[in-house]
């Protein structure tokens, strides 16, 4: 019981790397560039999400929308100002730039409002626990886990029903020809930052709820993990990036559970490693040969 | 005759280097010098070892790693290790710190060579996280809380690993594995169709590079009478990728000169640490969008006292060499 317990609790992790590792799958299938500042996204979110709450008294899902919009907004302007200046730039250089914006945002935040840490309302959601076979189920988790599953039902159907989506499918399948075929790919991929980011909004505030605390700096690691989980997936496809995050949560959880919680940041890394070394690709990305 | 102008050129660096040491060596024992001044002092040399060192992996190879604070790490811890719990000589165990980072380095370097910019990036990354978390639980060398280690650098051992560490990886660039490595940054896969054993010299970067960062690694941990596993972590080694990509990817000069300007900046910044970052990521954000090349491009500053010659990638015409 104590191993199915573990999983459902990994399971409620792994949606919320999922979530971040949506955005970063997302922009790195039409950009090529690994979006660093995206867990810092994620951090404003859960601020936002946070500020909502306690100083606007919104519910949940209104403090949820709200999030998703305020980072949406972030995204794009980040995109329009660090990032779309670099479109033929390196790869390096664009890698050091997101670096640059992550801790842009990181220390702007601390700059604003200090580092202290703040304290998520526990009374915002019902807490009642279900008892299925023995395991405890909190209702939080469970709203926290349906949530997550309506936004990537979501995020599926625009990509693949809508107009925008369409244009973000041909944009990273080949940005030239979608050019040629008169699809606007700058407004293409600030679509891409803004759904992405308001997904790591989300993702901030489901976080927020989840764990309690939330500080300035708590977006590196969560944003490193679900990038781990991204990769674990195959990037740019996003199906895997949703597998990827809840596979990497259920690994963690169980390592937890087996008494190794300080190891637990470790894992994933090692999983990365292990992962780029042996299938490079993901668990469902496709070997694409090199061509001079 | 070029060749002689390069020796004496050499020679006249490395005297000038020589009074530059006496001259300061005089002005520490004179009592000239402040503790505060020593330590910037210090604190900038080890830097200057580590901005170089990561220029042989990022600038001249062309491999973007951005753990290099688990190097730095694993040299620090290793060193600390051989002088506190194992009573050996300083000199020794700043070897050992070396030895063991470059150890780690072909550890990390064989699987990562399967890996080309940002997934390399990102597993460098993953190794300097999972250096810092195994420091963070082995309680031999003090987990959380660290490990004290008594004040033994000093400014001849400084000097002398800067010095070391500047003339080989200077002389390796401009030697034939040198020229090798730059065709691995300029083309990977014309260099191998050119013949070179691009993993080989892969490998061989990032094991130098290692090597040195776990010699910083030993100067840095005697310095600061205590090292804790958060010291390293991943803005450490941002902060040293900032020292690379500032002086220009490419230029060991701009990375020494990147770095004693940015640890005067920090060092004065000291006590308004966020306003020290948020410096650094603008000045990292308009560094790339209006000069992504840094300050130096891929020249050295050697290179603007003689004009008009071809200086970039080697003299052209004579003195052609190949490449094993």
């Amino acid at each position: 019981m104590e191993l199915i317990q573990q999983l459902v609790n990994g399971i409620s992790l792994g949606s919320i790397y999922a979530l971040i590792a949506l955005g970063y799958t997302m922009v790195y299938g039409i950009v090529r560039l690994i979006n660093f500042a995206h867990g810092d996204v994620f951090m404003v979110g859960a601020f936002v999400g946070f500020y909502a709450i306690t100083s606007l008294n919104l519910g949940f899902f209104p403090a949820l929308l709200l999030a998703m919009v305020v980072c949406a907004l972030l995204g794009v302007i980040i995109e329009r100002i660090a990032y779309k200046p670099l479109r033929n730039a390196t790869r390096i250089a664009a890698l050091i730039t997101a670096i640059g914006v992550s801790l842009f945002i990181e220390y702007g935040t601390i700059y604003v409002r200090g580092a202290q840490p703040e304290a998520y309302p526990s009374t915002l959601l019902p807490d009642k626990s279900i008892e299925v076979f023995g395991v405890t189920i909190s209702s939080q988790s469970l709203l926290i886990l349906c949530t997550s599953i309506v936004l990537m039902i979501l995020l599926q159907l625009i990509v693949h029903k809508t107009k925008i989506g369409k244009a973000m499918r041909a944009v990273s399948y080949d940005s030239e020809a979608a050019r040629l075929m008169g699809i606007n790919v700058d407004n293409t991929i600030s679509a891409t930052f803004a759904i992405g980011s308001a997904l790591a909004g989300a993702a901030g505030v489901i976080f927020g709820i989840y764990y309690i605390k939330i500080e300035p700096l708590m977006g590196i690691i969560p944003g490193l993990k679900a990038f781990v989980a991204a990769v674990l997936g195959g990037i740019g496809i996003i199906p895997g990036a949703m597998v990827g995050g809840l596979a990497l949560g259920v690994i963690e959880a169980l390592v937890s559970g087996l008494g190794y919680s300080l190891w637990r940041d470790g894992v994933a890394f090692i999983v990365l490693i292990l992962i780029l070394i042996f299938r490079p690709s993901g668990l469902f990305g496709k070997n694409v040969r090199e061509k001079v | 005759m070029t060749t002689l102008k390069r020796i004496n050129g050499f020679w006249i660096s490395f005297v000038l280097a020589l009074v530059f040491f006496i001259v300061v060596q005089l002005l520490i024992s004179g009592g000239m010098l402040n503790t505060f001044y020593i330590n910037t002092l210090f604190f900038m040399a080890i830097n200057i070892i580590l901005a170089v060192s990561l220029h042989l992996i990022i600038g001249i190879t062309g491999q973007f790693s951005i753990g290099h604070a688990g190097f730095l790490a694993v040299g620090a811890y290793a060193s600390a290790i051989m002088t506190m719990k194992l009573q050996m000589p300083f000199a020794l165990s700043l070897l050992v710190g070396g030895i063991v980072a470059a150890a780690a380095g072909l550890l990390i370097g064989i699987p990562s060579l399967r890996l080309k910019g940002d997934y390399l990036a990102i597993a460098t990354l993953g190794f300097g996280e999972i250096v810092r978390i195994i420091l963070l639980n082995v309680d031999y060398v003090g987990g959380a809380s660290g490990m004290t280690v008594t004040h033994l650098t000093s400014w001849p051992w400084v000097f002398a690993c800067l010095l070391i560490t500047i003339i080989v990886i200077a002389n390796f660039t401009n030697s034939t594995h040198g020229r090798a490595c730059i065709s691995i940054r300029e083309d990977e896969i014309a260099a191998d169709s050119m013949g070179i054993n691009t993993t080989y010299y892969k490998v061989a970067a990032f094991v130098i590079g290692s090597f040195f960062a776990g010699i910083a690694g030993g100067l840095y941990a005697h310095n600061f009478y205590i090292i804790q596993p958060t010291n390293f972590g991943f803005l450490k080694s941002f902060d040293i990728l900032i020292f690379v990509v500032l002086g220009g990817l490419g230029s060991m000069s701009g990375a020494v000169i990147a770095a004693i300007l940015l640890t005067i900046v920090s060092t004065f910044l000291q006590d308004y640490p966020e306003t020290r970052m948020i410096i650094y990521s603008l000045v990292l954000i308009l560094v790339m969008i209006y000069r992504p090349k840094g300050l130096l491009g891929t020249r050295e500053l050697t290179s603007f006292f003689r004009l008009g010659k071809a200086v970039e990638g080697g003299k052209q015409g004579e003195n052609k060499q190949t490449v094993a």
